[in-house]
Order: structure tokens, then C-alpha cells, then sequence
């Protein structure tokens, strides 16, 4: 089988530098494979993030994007029958090391899903939550309060923190996810297709969130839409699925040039609205 | 009719040599359809009867538990049976206060739920968020089992395995007593306790549970402060289910509780509740038609209201956390 990815080391040297002119990856994988049971998910994925860029991932239904996500805060161990080869690297450490707790590497790397999940809890325990259960000690209402600022909803909930956090919209309830996946005080946010529920105007306001958030961390966005990868990200990595059933990265390089002028035929069929 | 005609033609000229040109007769279809209505007619007439059975039988009880009961406070003032605290109708000097057999009810109801809710509870959470898939299905026939014991061997159990040894631990343990009824009960209602949690836990949204995770909680974080939470109303639910069995339960306690109406919290002591009561009469030699007789329909219609209030109140539960995720 042809493997025609870009290794992230080659399209480095073409790329125009990143704005703090950082080049070394934040997160690697080497070689990864993913199975769910006997399904092959992933197929040699070789794929380095920058730190304070965001990367979106794009593809057809079913090529893994939302697995590969997984892959970087360890939520794909949940599911009982999943199995990974190859390696991670979060900062020089490979996640899948046994000696490293998931827990821990959950902390640094947060989530936000594809529908909002906020707790059945009000505002403020929904944010204080992840502070709680990692045994932050400081100011509660700080963190709280920051978390909301940073998620771009405090002024609009602010005289209400006792309210559920059901009770929100759909985008308020993704900007209130955000929020609590910030309170951690992660490094990397993993987004998988956050706006996917959300109507035209939600998904402007987490837009701009997410080009807000970009100064402060590392995000990594899977999105069905096209176009929203084209307006928020710094580079894209497409994904489809390759002969063996699993999906495999074609082309990784800076956005601009992956929508412009792609190098691989499959990206361009896909881009141009031919396939998927 | 013209497609009909034309299609069979149409075919060969595709090149395909498979056809099925019987799907196109209307006088078949027709007559086909009509035998499929009456199918439809006829199952639905028996679902209907079936489903009448229990309504009409539900209706034949509560008519019949009434009309004994509506005689018999005929004879004895409502207010004396409800807060009356001696029960000697089956005595020369007849007392007609139910609240020893009330509180019999509810003392071996208690006990059986400080056994079954915190046991079933923690097995539910076990095997929902914990166990493998395999340990599970091994688990969970094996509770199955445990609800399917007939509830008269249960009660053999308590008064012969049971209270002998609570008669070594406390000597002063009369043969027949609460503790003992009360701690197998909770036992038997265990699997019921333990099922309905499972369901409510299962219905927490596996998003919910990821959101937490991610997060960097700890499965038992997850469970502790998302999950249980989550499905709170669903175990209140399961526990009120359970009261209800417990206080509608009635083999165990007519062999291993006694039959002495007696007030109190004495655990070792004897005392009969409700159902022990209507046991006694309906298995005696008390005359039918008389006032002894008729108590049992009182003490039936109070079971009934208590366990009815019960369930409502477990149904409007149940109800409140479906809404909960929706």
C-alpha cells in the first residue's frame, strides 16, 4: 500500500515560520495504529502539532479523525476493545508509556465534544469540577470566574451561576464545556466538531473563541466543515480512508496551502466537493 | 396495468434476466391485503382482551376490598383503627387499633432496606461502571437466581439459619423475630434494588462520563460525582420499589417475624406485621362474615393505599430523571 503522507518534518522547511517562530512539535505520533476490536481504524500515522497553532483535522465520514483525537488525551481506553500501536509524544514523553498515568495526561490535555455534555450540575460546579477533582486548592470563584472570561460567557451568566447548566442554549452550553475544559488549566484542547450542533451564530461566537484561545494554547479541532477549517486554522491535516478500511493521513501542511494548492489528487477530489 | 405490461418487455431489453412480475396482480394484492387487515384486527382484538384481563381484575379487587372494608367501618370508627395501638380482634375483649401491625410493616421494612439499599446499590455501581463485560455476565444471572427463589425458603432460611445465629450473638433473640425477617428480606429485594439502580446508572449519558474523564477525573471521581448524581432520582426510585416489595412482602414474615402485634423498635423481638395478619386470619379458623374476618379487608385496603402511594411516587420519580437528559 502507498502511503502518500507529507511527514510534518518536510512541509516545516516550506512552511512559513509560526508567529513565536516555535517549530517543535508539542504532540507526535509515530507510527500509529489504532484497532477497535477487529477493525482497523488507523494506519500509520505520522503527524507533528505546533504548539500554539491550531490544527484542524479534516476527512470523510469514518476515516478515524475523531479516533486519531482520542488518541491524544487517552479517551479511546475507555472503550474496552480498542487497541493502539505506535506512539504519542506530548512533550518528549510518550503518553502510552506505562509508567504515565491517564489521568494526568487528561489534565493537560482537555476535551470539548462534538455535543455540549454539560453536567447536570449548575454553571459554576460545571466549571469547578475538573479544578475539584484535581485537587486545586486556591480561590474557587477565581478559577471560576477566569474560566468563564477565557470561554467568552461570563458576562452572560454571571448574575446566575446557580443556574443548571442545562438550562443554557446549545452555544452557551458549549462555550460553558469550554470554560470547564479551561479550568484545568490545560496545554492542548482537543475540539471534536464543536459546532457541529450548534446553529450559524453559536458557531461564529466559538469561532472567535477559538482564534482567541490560540495565543494562550495548542488546539486541535476535528470539523466535518470545510470551510470552518479554512477560516480558524493554521494548518490541516486530511484524512480518508485507505484500501485496508482504516483511515490514513494524506496531506498535512499549512491550511492555505492545503486548500489551494494541495499536493495529493485525493485531497483535491475531497476539497473540491468531488468525494465524501 | 401498463407498468405491469411494460416492465416484464422492459427487462430483457436492460439485460437482466431475473423478474418477478407477480408483484403487479391487483385481484391478489388485493385479496391479500384484506386477510392481512383482518390479521391486524384480529391481533389486535386479543392484545386488547389480554390488557383488559388485568385492568378488570385490578378493578374486581379494589371493588371487593372496599365493599368489605366500607362494612367494617361501619362497625368500628375509622379514627380508632388508624390510631388506635391495640390489635386484639381475635380476642374476648376486641381492640381494633392497627398501629402495631403498622409498625411491625414498617420496622421489618426498614431493616430490609438498611440491608438491600446500600448492598444493591454498590453492586449496581459495580457492575455498571466496573466489572468487565465477562465478570458481568456472570453476576448478573447469578442475582437473577437470587430473585427467583420462592420467598417461602427464604423465610425457612431466616428462621432456621438466620435466627439461630443471632440467637448465639444475642441470647435474649426470641424465636420468631424482626431482625432475622428483616435482614433476609433485604436480601430477597436485593436484586431488585440492585437491577433498577443499574438501569438508572446505565441511562447516564456515556457523554456525561466522557466530559468527566476528560477532565482528568478518575473512574471513581466519574462515578461519584457524575454518574450517581446523575441517577439519583432513578435509585430513589429503586428504593421506594423496594419499600413497597417490603412492605407487601409477606411468606417471610409470617414464618420468621411471629404474630404478636406489639409497638416498639425492638429488633429481637417479635411482631406481626399487616400481611402476617391477613395470613393468620384467612388460614385460621375465623368464621367468615363476621368482624374478625372483615378486619383483614381493612388491613388489605391500608396495604394497598401504602404500596399504591409508593409506586406513584417511584413512577413520578422515574419520570423526573428520564426529563433530565432530554
Amino acid at each position: 500500500m502507498i502511503n502518500l503522507r507529507i511527514d510534518a518534518q518536510t512541509t516545516d522547511a516550506v512552511a512559513t515560520p509560526s508567529q513565536n517562530g516555535q517549530t517543535d512539535a508539542i504532540l507526535m505520533t509515530r507510527s500509529l495504529n489504532f484497532w477497535y476490536g477487529s477493525a482497523y481504524v488507523l494506519e500509520d500515522v505520522n503527524c507533528d502539532v505546533r504548539p500554539r497553532e491550531v490544527t484542524a483535522i479534516i476527512g470523510p465520514s469514518g476515516c478515524g479523525k475523531s479516533t486519531f483525537l482520542r488518541c491524544f488525551n487517552r479517551m479511546n481506553e475507555l472503550i474496552p476493545t480498542a487497541r493502539l500501536e505506535g506512539s504519542v509524544v506530548f512533550r518528549n514523553r510518550d503518553i502510552y508509556d506505562r509508567a504515565v498515568d491517564p489521568v494526568e495526561v487528561r489534565r493537560q490535555v482537555g476535551m470539548v465534544f462534538q455535543k455540549p455534555n454539560p453536567f447536570p450540575k449548575s454553571i459554576y460546579d460545571n466549571v469547578a469540577y475538573g479544578p475539584r477533582v484535581n485537587g486545586y486548592k486556591g480561590d474557587m470563584d477565581e478559577i471560576v470566574e477566569t474560566s468563564l472570561k477565557r470561554a467568552a460567557l461570563w458576562d452572560e451568566v454571571k448574575d446566575d451561576l446557580k443556574k443548571s447548566g442545562l438550562a443554557l442554549s446549545g452555544g452557551q452550553q458549549q462555550r460553558l464545556c469550554i470554560a470547564r475544559a479551561l479550568a484545568v488549566q490545560p496545554d492542548v484542547l482537543l475540539m471534536d466538531e464543536p459546532c457541529s450542533a450548534l446553529d450559524p451564530i453559536a458557531t461564529t461566537r466559538i469561532e472567535d473563541l477559538i482564534r482567541e484561545l490560540r495565543e494562550q494554547l495548542t488546539i486541535i479541532i476535528v470539523t466535518h466543515n470545510m470551510q470552518q477549517a479554512a477560516r480558524i486554522s493554521d494548518r490541516t491535516a486530511f484524512f480518508t480512508v485507505a484500501e485496508s478500511g482504516a483511515g490514513v493521513l494524506v496531506e498535512f501542511n499549512d491550511t492555505q496551502k492545503l486548500f489551494t494548492t494541495p499536493t495529493d489528487p485525493r485531497t483535491e477530489a475531497y476539497i473540491t466537493g468531488r468525494f465524501g | 396495468m401498463d407498468n405491469a405490461r411494460s416492465l416484464p418487455r422492459a427487462q430483457p431489453a436492460a439485460g437482466t434476466a431475473a423478474s418477478e412480475p407477480g408483484g403487479f396482480d391487483l385481484t391478489r394484492s388485493r385479496r391479500d391485503s384484506l386477510r392481512r387487515k383482518l390479521v391486524e384486527r384480529g391481533v389486535h382484538a386479543i392484545l386488547f382482551l389480554c390488557a383488559l384481563i388485568s385492568v378488570l381484575t385490578t378493578t374486581g379487587i379494589v371493588i371487593t376490598l372496599l365493599g368489605e372494608t366500607i362494612q367494617f367501618f361501619g362497625e368500628v370508627p375509622i379514627v380508632d383503627f388508624l390510631t388506635g395501638t391495640r390489635w386484639t380482634p381475635l380476642f374476648a375483649s376486641k381492640s381494633f387499633g392497627v398501629l402495631p401491625l403498622v409498625n411491625g410493616t414498617i420496622v421489618v421494612a426498614l431493616v430490609a432496606i438498611v440491608v438491600a439499599v446500600p448492598i444493591g446499590l454498590l453492586t449496581a455501581i459495580f457492575l455498571s461502571e466496573f466489572a468487565p463485560t465477562r465478570l458481568r455476565s456472570l453476576v448478573k444471572p447469578v442475582l437473577e437466581v437470587l430473585a427467583g427463589i420462592p420467598t417461602v425458603v427464604y423465610g425457612y432460611f431466616a428462621l432456621q439459619f438466620v435466627t439461630p445465629i443471632l440467637r448465639d450473638i444475642f441470647p435474649q433473640t426470641q424465636i420468631f423475630n424482626v431482625a432475622s425477617a428483616g435482614i433476609v428480606m433485604g436480601f430477597m429485594i436485593l436484586p431488585m434494588m440492585a437491577s433498577i439502580s443499574e438501569d438508572a446508572l446505565r441511562a447516564v449519558p456515556r457523554d456525561l462520563r466522557e466530559g468527566a474523564f476528560a477532565l482528568g477525573a478518575t473512574r471513581f471521581e466519574v462515578v461519584s460525582r457524575v454518574v450517581v448524581p446523575g441517577a439519583l432520582s432513578g435509585i430513589l426510585a429503586a428504593v421506594i420499589l423496594s419499600i413497597s416489595r417490603a412492605i407487601g412482602e409477606t411468606m417471610i414474615v409470617a414464618i420468621a417475624a411471629g404474630l404478636q402485634p406489639q409497638m416498639g423498635f425492638d429488633l429481637l423481638r417479635s411482631m406481626e406485621t399487616m400481611t402476617a395478619y391477613i395470613v393468620q386470619v384467612s388460614l385460621g379458623d375465623t368464621p367468615q362474615g363476621g368482624i374478625e374476618f372483615r378486619t383483614i379487608f381493612a388491613v388489605g385496603t391500608l396495604l394497598f393505599v401504602m404500596t399504591l402511594v409508593m409506586n406513584l411516587l417511584s413512577d413520578l420519580l422515574v419520570r423526573r430523571y428520564r426529563e433530565a437528559y432530554e
